[in-house]
């Protein structure tokens, strides 16, 4: 291949390893050679390979689609979410580190999101957030015509910046509580802004809230963290919008949940 | 798997949720910043030079005024919530992370302020504690001289600030203390607004610059007093006004408000 670089990193790894979700883990440093060109994830693979030659356990990280749009891969790198660039790790280059460079890697640090094995957390709380009422209910029956419907452009583009949220959940490692604000925040937008989302507009936001508190998620304290971190640069005026819902649900609604 | 508790009563529900509880320090948050603004006027007359008459007036009235009495235990019951309610926020916010980062670089996207508020807020507490005990206590509880004024004998509020004032390292607290409220209010005052939910590229700009502005003038404004009574430069104090307000207009021109960010759409890095 043309434009391949030629010239090598030689970098040093610290990287989080723990066994499993009881053991304490602690931070192992390993040296590895890699190429401008690959990936952050190419670069731990060909880490893996070297370890399994070795008859070591490999890293154990999660990725999936590797096109930046699924939201699994995840990694702490050098303190911030998904590394230096505002993009997802599996997304992100080699080219971004120098030479001679010690590189963090450590997983996602919440309450909510423990660590099942060395970089890889469980994430399934965003899951149950979700089933707490991140949906629209629509009945079966024959398929309803394109814009049948109809959505002011503005409001349909405004709901569509809030559904490139991919659930990755680097708004809750980059926040110092903790906080899921930003990925709920997203959610509810997303549903609540479009005419289909109405009906269940204020159930959805209380429930959805109160499952994130049961969670265990910390609250918002608007530093911002989220979305300079935020691989789909979704914005906090999500946030403020969440919270209007929700001030306005409690204080109009009947219905009780 | 946990699952969001059931509770009966909607207020408590709402209260007590992370939300709610910021929905509290926002409105406190928001009481208190309008007490600094009253606070700052009536204070303002300790730079009069006439003695301390406008000032020992002004005092005699906020003691005896029925009115400004329930607000006076409106502002402490506000200012307790806000503390009690930051600490309950502060541990939960501690325990949703219980195993710290080796290395972060939090800088990059967040202000130092805004990850300091207990810090911050803290600052502010022990300044309240010294200043209360120090004018508050006494005026309450005696210990202060009298002296006589429109036929009448009242405390003598003045004399006990410019026994205070002429203490440099009172005179330093009290600095000190109104650079951490400046922090404090430099994220606070727009968080407050953020967190009720008011964010919109229509006025956004607008409360950020104010907020600036404000944070920077109302206590350059308060540490202004301290210090032109221990300089016994009260006359002076007309020209520190303008110099602090022309100061947050500097402040607030030079701070922008953070870009609107561009989608990065899942693009390379
Ligand atoms: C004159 C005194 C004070 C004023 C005007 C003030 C104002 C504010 C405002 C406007 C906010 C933003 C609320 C929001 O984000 O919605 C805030 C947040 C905060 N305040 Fe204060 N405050 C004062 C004193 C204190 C004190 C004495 C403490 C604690 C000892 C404190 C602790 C906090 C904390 C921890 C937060 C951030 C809470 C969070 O979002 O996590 N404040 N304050
Ligand atoms: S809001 Fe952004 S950072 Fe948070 S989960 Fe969604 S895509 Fe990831
Ligand atoms: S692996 Fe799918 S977004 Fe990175």
């Amino acid at each position: 291949m043309a434009g391949n670089s030629t010239h090598k990193l030689n970098l040093t790894l610290k990287v989080w390893r723990q066994k499993n979700k009881n053991d304490k883990g602690k931070m192992v440093e390993y040296k590895v050679v890699a190429s401008p060109d690959m990936s952050f994830l190419e670069m731990l693979d060909v880490l893996n390979e070297d370890l399994l030659k070795k008859g070591e356990d490999p890293i154990a990280f999660d990725h999936d689609c590797r096109e930046g749009i699924c939201g699994m891969c995840s990694l702490y790198i050098n303190g911030q979410p998904h590394g230096p660039k505002q993009t997802t790790t599996c997304q992100l280059h080699m080219r971004s580190f120098n030479d001679g460079d010690t590189v963090y890697i450590e997983p996602w640090r919440a309450k909510a999101f423990p660590v099942i094995k060395d970089l890889a957390v469980d994430r399934s709380a965003f899951d149950r957030i979700i089933q707490a009422g991140g949906y629209v209910s629509v009945n079966t029956g024959v398929t309803v015509d394109a814009n049948e419907i109809p959505i002011p452009k503005d409001v349909a583009g405004e709901s569509m910046d809030a559904a490139t949220c991919i659930g990755c959940g680097a708004c809750v490692a980059s926040c110092k509580n903790a906080s899921a604000m930003l990925f709920v925040s997203a959610k509810v937008a997303h549903l609540g802004l479009l005419p289909q989302g109405q009906a269940e507009r204020y159930r959805r936001v209380q429930k959805m809230i109160a499952q994130m508190d049961a969670e265990g998620f910390g609250a918002c304290t608007n530093t911002g963290a989220c979305e300079a971190q935020c691989p789909k640069g979704i914005s906090i005026k999500n946030i403020a919008r969440m919270n209007r819902d929700y001030f306005v649900a409690k204080l109009t609604t009947e219905e009780a949940l | 798997m946990a699952t969001a508790t059931k509770t009966t009563n909607w207020l408590v529900d709402m209260l007590t949720s992370t939300l709610g509880r910021k929905l509290i320090m926002a409105l406190t948050g928001i009481f208190l910043i309008l007490f600094l603004v009253v606070h700052l006027l009536g204070n303002l007359q300790l730079l009069k030079d006439d003695g301390g008459v406008a000032f020992n007036r002004y005092a005699d009235f906020m003691g005896h005024n029925p009115l400004i009495q329930a607000i006076s235990i409106g502002n402490f019951f506000f200012i307790l919530l806000h503390i009690v309610t930051s600490i309950m926020l502060t541990v939960r916010n501690r325990a949703a992370r219980p195993v710290q980062y080796a290395y972060t670089q939090e800088g990059k996207s967040s202000a130092w302020s805004s990850r300091n508020m207990m810090l911050l807020g803290t600052i502010v507490l022990i300044f309240l504690v010294v200043h209360l005990q120090a004018f508050w206590a006494k005026s309450k509880f005696g210990g202060l001289s009298e002296t006589s004024l429109d036929g009448k004998s009242v405390h003598n509020l003045y004399d006990a600030t410019q026994v205070a004032f002429a203490e440099n390292w009172i005179v330093a607290i009290y600095v000190l203390s109104m650079i951490g409220l400046a922090f404090h209010l430099f994220h606070g005052f727009k968080s407050s607004f953020q967190t009720l939910g008011l964010n919109h590229k229509k006025y956004s700009p607008f409360i950020h610059h104010v907020g600036v502005a404000f944070a920077v003038f109302i206590p350059a404004a308060y540490a202004s007093i301290p210090v032109l009574m221990f300089l016994k430069q009260e006359s002076m104090s007309l020209f520190a006004l303008v110099g602090c307000f022309v100061l947050a207009l500097v402040f607030s021109m030079v701070i922008k408000p953070k870009q609107e960010l561009k989608k990065s759409e899942g693009g390379a890095g």
